[in-house]
């Protein structure tokens, strides 16, 4: 059959032509695509979640146990001795937790005092500035979370952390849970893990499991509603932030 | 030929090498498709897609749920074929009807010899045994 | 010209069989580690990088050593390193993969690597750390291999050969200033916290960097007999001595700052390398060593007469590798961890884990170094 160039670079280009947008639409079909998913409607919304824990209501250090239990075991949180911890929620004194408000000469109320150390979930967080794929991010509604599936262990966001709030699973941790919540999955070895602010529970119209054990101690609500108990409350009180001149305005705030 | 021996040899380990999938299951079972124990009609109405659609899709499936529910926050997913609504989350979806992770989960991926590492990190359902 | 790589002497094929076994000794330490996880490391919740990201640190400085050379000959045209050029070259391959080998080591989830590449985060310096250190070591493999290939054939090397090779300039100062933003941008650990963190690192690496080329040029000149050219060597220990007292006068800045300013934040991380703190002492003693031994290497560099001596010379350059390595390779990762957030110390030594995965690694670039060393010295042999 007789056929010059230009005839068959015709027919090819129409036939790839063709190829393509088969090809495309069966390679679309990949694509995500968003219109068969939706959030959950008991969801608790806002613009910036924030906590502020009134540490005048706790009066010894037993008293945030049930704090740290509950959200320890909802979490499947792995009880680890030694310098391999893992911890999400905790507790420690004044000159601790506040190391940039050094007083020789504070009140003795005050030096006895316990306080709760968590992720600060940080309006400018310096973890997720430093983290190289992503895995720690800031969600729309303020909170600094984690994928577990992205990340990689380089452990960088846990050197920029200054609150050192974030732990490294070294090992397995599940040799190391002593009771596991079905509801919830663990963390494998060579991941970062800390305080998600409960975003699986807020997605149920829940309190995070701290708020609720505390029974008032803790209040937890939208930053960026004036309305809102937790905005009463900051203006109602004096409270501080951990470190508040490093620039990563903290999302927690301590009643004094 | 220059080092005719060695180059024989070495052609002759080559594909001894690469044809070693072939003859090395000459005589053995052929392959079955695995007998996969499904969960009894009055716990599992119904699942989140038709059976022929998870047996291609579900990895592609749970992939895309594990960036909605962590990464978007959605967490309701509506079935393509039935319009029906279910938590994306395979410990409290999946695995709520498929309670036995040896009878149905891993009878296939044992048979294809792949080990996703799903439950590294979320809980299988402890097995009756 | 690979071929150059396996013909060689009784001593040659001992030398690397040596490094053969460190590498599976480091191997199988490896296998460990990734089947139990990092938890074989002595690295702690405070102390979240040890022994791995500190080589990487070092090694990204002898890297970018290999400027040194490469910019006065191509850029200025300093025709008498023209011989020693493409072993600068070379040893910076050899420490690339290094460095990449020792972000592998340390990862905790190391089959998600490629993690960087599929989600690539711009406001990530450790993006661009990857970037930019792979960039440099295709640099160098390209124009290292290009001129020897050229001067194997016996013709001038291709022009294009000396665009990259100055293109690999900018590069070399942005690996280790890049890898230097690592630390130099995190708020809260204010050992880090310090603009002339990078200036330190450049001047560190200016100086450790050409001194390790030297002592294994000193090496092959023995076992090859290759001249490397009396001049050559000079400018070298000159631009090894000015870089050296650049690294030690930097130092001495930070130790104003800290020590005049009197906040504590500055003063603990050096009072724990230098004095211990709560207790804790364990890098003291080599603290002062390295302070020692970085004020000696400077008394027998700055003087022409001991610097061109070459016992002394050889000396000279021993203890300030070792003084450069305390500092950078041991003190600087772990300092900044120490105090930690929250004002208390937690120690680290590296574990017998990290030490023999870390040797298996030397061993690696060791053996990388020595193969490409191999062909250049052999293909400038045969040329000459």
């Amino acid at each position: 059959m007789k056929t010059n160039r230009r005839h068959f670079l015709k027919v090819a280009g129409v036939t790839a032509l063709g190829l393509a947008a088969g090809a495309g639409t069966a390679a679309a079909s990949y694509l995500p695509h968003y219109d068969h998913v939706t959030p959950n409607h008991d969801h608790l919304v806002a613009g910036r979640w924030g906590m502020a824990i009134d540490t005048r209501k706790f009066h010894s250090k037993e008293d945030f146990l049930p704090l740290v239990q509950a959200c320890h075991k909802d979490h499947n949180v792995p009880t680890i001795p030694g310098k391999q911890e893992v911890k999400w929620l905790w507790t420690d004194s004044f000159h601790h937790s506040f190391p940039t408000e050094p007083n020789e000469f504070l009140s003795e109320d005050i030096h006895h005092r316990s306080f709760l150390l968590m992720c600060n979930h940080c309006k400018n967080p310096p973890c997720v500035r430093v983290c190289p794929t992503q895995a720690t991010y800031k969600r729309a509604d303020g909170i600094v979370i984690m994928d577990m599936h992205r990340c990689i262990g380089c452990r960088f966001c846990m050197a920029g952390c200054p609150y050192g709030s974030r732990s490294f699973n070294f090992q397995d941790p599940r040799p190391f849970i002593a009771e596991q919540n079905k509801e919830y999955p663990t963390r494998m070895k060579g991941v970062v893990e800390k305080c998600n602010f409960c975003a699986e529970r807020l997605a149920e119209g829940k309190l995070p499991a701290c708020v609720e054990a505390s029974e008032g101690k803790l209040i937890f609500g939208d930053l960026e509603n004036p309305e809102s108990e937790i905005r009463q409350a900051l203006a109602e009180n004096y409270t501080i932030r951990r470190k508040p001149d490093l620039g990563t305005d903290p999302s927690v705030f301590y009643i004094i | 030929m220059f080092d005719g021996g060695k180059i024989i040899a070495g052609i002759i380990v080559f594909v001894g090498l690469m044809t070693f999938p072939f003859w090395y299951n000459v005589g053995q079972a052929a392959y079955k498709t695995p007998e996969l124990q499904l969960p009894p009609k009055d716990v599992a109405t119904q699942c989140v897609e038709s059976a022929e659609y998870m047996r291609a899709e579900h990895m592609q499936l749970l992939n895309n749920w594990r960036d909605w529910v962590v990464r978007d926050a959605n967490r309701v997913y509506t079935s393509k074929q039935n319009g029906a609504h279910f938590e994306m989350s395979l410990q409290k979806s999946c695995m709520k009807c498929h309670t036995s992770k040896e009878q149905f989960c891993d009878k296939c991926h044992t048979a294809a010899a792949v080990a996703p590492y799903c439950w590294d990190c979320h809980i299988a359902p402890q097995e009756v045994k | 010209m690979l071929e150059y790589a396996l013909k060689g002497d009784k001593k040659y094929w001992m030398w690397i069989g040596f490094l053969g076994l460190l590498i599976c000794i480091g191997a199988y330490n490896y296998l460990q580690q990734f089947q139990e996880g990092l938890v074989l490391t002595n690295m702690s919740r405070d102390v979240s990088w040890g022994f791995y990201v500190a080589q990487l640190t070092y090694l990204v400085g002898v890297a970018a050593s290999g400027v040194m050379l490469v910019l006065p000959y191509y850029l200025h045209d300093y025709k008498k390193f023209g011989n020693l050029v493409v072993f600068g070259e070379f040893m910076a391959i050899g420490a690339i993969v290094m460095c990449l080998l020792f972000v592998v080591v340390d990862l905790g989830q190391p089959l998600r690597m490629l993690n960087v590449v599929l989600h690539p985060t711009l406001n990530s310096v450790l993006f661009w750390d990857a970037t930019v250190l792979n960039g440099y070591m295709i640099l160098n493999i390209v124009v290292g291999w290009a001129s020897l290939e050229a001067q194997k054939k016996g013709v001038p090397y291709a022009k294009w050969v000396k665009i990259l090779a100055i293109v690999s300039v900018p590069f070399a100062f942005s690996i280790h200033t890049v890898t230097a933003f690592l630390y130099a941008g995190i708020p809260g650990r204010h050992f880090w916290l310090t603009a002339i963190l990078a200036a330190r690192f450049l001047s560190s690496a200016f100086c450790a960097g050409p001194a390790i080329m030297l002592l294994a040029l000193f090496a092959m000149e023995k076992t090859t007999k290759f001249e490397l050219g009396k001049e050559a060597v000079q400018t070298l220990t000159r631009i090894i001595a000015y870089a050296m007292v650049f690294n030690v006068f930097f130092f001495g800045l930070e130790l104003f700052t800290a020590f005049y300013s009197q906040i504590p934040g500055h003063m603990h991380s050096i009072v724990y390398l230098f004095s211990g703190l709560e207790g804790h002492h364990a890098m003291v003693p080599y603290f002062w060593a390295a302070a020692f031994m970085a004020i000696l290497s400077l008394c027998l560099l700055i003087p022409s007469t001991t610097r061109n001596c070459k016992p002394v010379l050889i000396f000279a350059l021993i203890i300030l590798i070792a003084a450069t390595w305390i500092d950078k390779g041991m003190g600087l990762v772990v300092a900044g961890f120490i105090p930690n957030m929250f004002e208390g110390v937690t120690e680290y030594m590296p574990s017998s884990t990290e030490l023999l995965i870390s040797m298996g690694i030397y061993a690696i670039g060791t053996l990388i170094v020595t193969v490409l060393w191999k062909i250049a010295v052999s293909v400038k042999q045969e040329a000459a």
